[in-house]
């Protein structure tokens, strides 16, 4: 069965992006456009990966890591934080949150496919 | 329209709304500067065009973006206050983004580069006079951390690296698991895991969710270190990870194959120099020592000796460049050894007469050197049984879906070591060893179903030294040897006596005979009744044995025992009067002494009992014609040829011999049961007698 994996982020293109390389590579994504969207959608269904934005209106990025990681069914799941390098900070707060890693902003589709299949493989 | 031209105009759509959306906010800001959710989303706005400008290809857009983003990030931490200019560039900003994304998308005028930069500069002076450090000049150029490696292969020496990885107790509530960076490390290189488990507690203190485990890992790879380090990049603040380069200088210190083991894991820090010397002085392996002494785990001892291996590996292939050199000079080669060998023997035996100490002192020094130097001429034609071991794969895969039969080939040993001549002889025999198993071993899948044994059949295929010889074993899980069948077609064949008591091996034994077959439909690929005679001649005739074993329907293992050269044999060195002859030390069971007096009880039977065992024996004297001189006391030499023990009488039995094996030459090539001649170190021909040849004439 194929791995289902949820992408939080507030830009549409980035969301479309990622959603398009994760389909074309056998994953199943679901998009969720922020913190509150991604906690709402989360609540129903089994997801193996979250890739998530840090900056999002609603519930930041922050917010949803921690909340996720509060689900006892999601206390293992790994969780990629989108990040820019600009945010550091923001980096070691999302991982003391629980976020497993990181990705940085601008990515090429390879290499998000190549970190996503490493973490799930 | 193509996918990145898709998302490019999802991207313009977006900032625009973006930007409409700042535009509001500025306005909200301006009506009431403590308005914290307007600033947020305007920072959220430009973070947002940076973050899927750089990503789409906006590079500009991206870096202007970003100084604005920087702008807003201080007024949100409350550095810099809300101002009227601040509004001012704010909106001045929007435009400008509005003006690069038309720009972009070709339908508007070139945004003019310089106005930016102004933009910049006052963003940055307004910044300043508020004493939050201007932005950086550009962005740091982003390499981002986890991508995979540059795609260049750069040919570059190996490194061997020494890493212990110790995760964090609650690494796995970070959503990761440890074995994938194990397994990023195993991607990279050559990779040898050692797990750690001294730090596991007592199941009762046990949490499951913990991660109590370290790992020691060796690793050969051509990547330098900071790719390493990149493995561990989401873990490295947590987790207590330790990557050391092992030092080219240890590889290469002292004239060792490698390093020593407590260097290495004094140098690891296990343990310190102290505690180690205390080990030495024992005969012992200092390994072993320390494990018993309780100093250290033996999972450190075992990560340290894995380290030991490969860096001895690699201080063996740093050498191996390799020269091609046709064999004819190789074998020219090794006859000359041979000639030396004899000669040093000869030398050794002068000198001896000799009661000259320096004289015996160099001879002694010389027969060291020349052990040594035929040792590594034999080594130069040996050759990995691997290569040949190959090619059996792809005749069972072919074999077995002719046959609709599923049988998976399993090899052992493929690295253990042959002469190179032994090795070209052995294709033949062992692939209709492996034929005879797919077509008469292993039964169709449907068939083994019902007997309850797995639909896939095996054969083992596997190669190991013992002593001076190489034991090669083709092993099936199949029906195994019907003793019934093969005994009733021995004597119809009239192999056999019909009331012969044999026993299941010597039954075994019959289907060696020329012209024994049992298959009763003759399939292209055996049965034909040719084969297992021919194979039994090859291996004979490559001084080598072949032995067979079945248990019904479990299988059949047949084991070849063959020299690890055709050179030099392990012989033993006999004499009879004054002519000496060598019989090959691998069939030898024992020697046993016999009065001339006990022979003649027997005689006529020509039956010795050695211990209750009733063996038969041949008289070389006679068998050789050599006259009646018979000494008071001969030696019977038993040996086990093809599963039969046979006693060959002789004078004397002198010793082990390392036999230079000499042809005979064309004028005795009608001669049989002498396999070759050597020369023994006073210069006397010692003739190789061949006991299987002897065997059947007897």
């Amino acid at each position: 069965m194929a791995k289902v994996i949820m992408t939080a982020d507030d830009s549409t293109s980035i969301r479309q992006m990622v959603s398009f390389t994760l389909n074309q590579a056998g994953y199943d994504v679901i998009e969720a456009e922020d913190g509150l969207d991604a906690a709402d959608k989360l609540a129903g269904i089994h997801v193996d990966m979250l890739l998530t934005d840090l900056n999002m209106p609603n519930k930041n990025g922050l917010e949803l890591i921690e909340w996720v990681r509060s689900m006892p069914r999601f206390k293992f799941m790994p969780i990629i934080m989108l990040t820019t390098e600009a945010e550091t900070e923001m980096k070691q707060k999302g991982k003391a949150a629980g976020a497993t890693g990181w990705i940085v902003k601008p990515f090429k589709p390879e290499q998000l496919l190549a970190l996503v299949k490493r973490i799930l493989r | 329209m193509n996918e990145s031209n898709r998302f490019i105009e999802e991207f313009c759509h977006e900032a625009e709304e973006l930007l409409s959306g700042v535009e509001d906010a500025v306005l909200d800001i301006e009506e009431n500067p403590g308005d914290q959710e307007a600033v947020n989303r305007l920072f959220r706005a430009m973070h947002t065009i940076k973050g899927s400008g750089s990503m789409f290809g906006f590079d500009a857009i991206a870096e202007f973006s970003h100084h604005v983003e920087t702008a807003m990030d201080k007024v949100r931490n409350g550095t810099v206050p809300v101002t009227k200019t601040l509004i001012d560039l704010i909106l001045v900003s929007r435009d400008r983004i509005t003006a690069m994304l038309a720009e972009a998308n070709g339908d508007g005028p070139p945004a003019d580069p310089r106005e930016g930069e102004k933009i910049i500069a006052s963003l940055k002076a307004l910044l300043s006079s508020h004493g939050a450090a201007a932005p950086d000049e550009n962005p740091p150029k982003e390499t981002p951390e986890q991508a995979s490696e540059p795609a260049k292969p750069v040919q570059q020496n190996q490194a061997v690296y020494r890493i212990r990885f110790s995760p964090d107790p609650d690494i796995f509530f970070t959503g990761m698991d440890p074995v994938i960076l194990l397994y990023d490390l195993a991607d990279m290189g050559e990779c040898s895991v050692v797990a750690q488990t001294e730090k596991v507690p007592d199941l009762e203190n046990l949490s499951p969710e913990s991660c109590y485990l370290f790992w020691d890992i060796i690793l050969t790879t051509a990547k330098r270190i900071n790719a390493v380090k990149d493995v561990f990049v989401f873990v490295e603040d947590k987790c207590k990870i330790d990557i050391k380069t092992v030092e080219e200088e240890v590889i290469t210190s002292e004239q060792m194959p490698g390093p020593r083991l407590g260097d290495i894991l004094v140098e690891r820090g296990d343990i310190d120099r102290k505690t180690l010397d205390k080990q030495f002085g024992t005969r012992k392996k200092i390994g072993e020592r320390l494990v018993e002494s309780g100093a250290l785990s033996k999972e450190k001892i075992k990560s340290a000796l894995n380290e030991q291996t490969v860096v001895s590996k690699m201080h063996k292939s740093a050498a191996a460049s390799t020269v091609r050199v046709p064999s004819d000079r190789l074998d020219k080669l090794i006859n000359l050894v041979g000639e030396l060998v004899i000669n040093q023997a000869r030398l050794t035996q002068v000198a001896s007469n000799r009661e000259d100490t320096d004289l015996g002192e160099s001879v002694e020094e010389i027969e060291r050197l020349t052990g040594e130097l035929r040792d590594s001429v034999l080594n130069i034609r040996m050759m990995p049984i691997g290569t040949t071991f190959n090619k059996f794969r792809r005749l069972v895969r072919d074999l077995s879906s002719q046959l609709n039969k599923e049988i998976e080939l399993v090899t052992h040993g493929a690295e253990t070591e042959l002469d190179k001549t032994v090795l070209e002889r052995l294709d033949d025999p062992l692939i209709h060893l492996i034929r005879n198993s797919l077509d008469h071993g292993v039964e169709p899948p449907g068939l083994r179903e019902l007997k309850g044994k797995p639909a896939k059949g095996t054969i083992i295929l596997s190669a190991r030294h013992k002593g001076t010889n190489v034991v090669i074993t083709i092993q099936d899980d199949g029906a195994g040897l019907n003793v019934d069948t093969i005994r009733q077609k021995a004597v119809e064949k009239g192999l056999i006596p019909e009331n012969a008591e044999l026993s299941d091996k010597k039954i075994f034994a019959q289907i060696f005979a020329p012209g024994f077959s049992t298959a009763k439909e003759v399939t292209s690929i055996s049965g034909r009744g040719v084969g297992m005679d021919v194979v039994k001649r090859t291996i004979e005739s490559l001084r080598g044995r072949i032995d067979i074993d079945s248990v019904p329907g479990e299988g059949t293992k047949i084991t070849l025992i063959l020299p690890l050269t055709l050179a030099i044999i392990n012989g033993l060195l006999v004499s009879i009067d004054d002519d000496f002859f060598v019989l090959p030390l691998m069939s030898v069971e024992e020697c046993v002494e016999i009065k001339s007096k006990e022979i003649e009880m027997i005689n006529g039977r020509n039956i010795l009992n050695v211990r209750g065992d009733m063996v038969p024996y041949i008289r070389l004297r006679d068998r050789f014609h050599m006259g009646n001189r018979r000494p008071e006391k001969e030696h019977i030499v038993i040996t086990d040829v093809n599963d039969s023990r046979i006693g060959f009488v002789v004078d004397h039995v002198i010793g082990g011999h390392q036999t230079v094996i000499k042809p005979l030459g064309p004028a005795f090539k009608n001669i049989k049961d002498i396999s070759g001649a050597t020369i023994l170190g006073d210069g006397t021909v010692a003739l190789i007698l061949d006991t299987n040849v002897l065997l059947e004439s007897a």
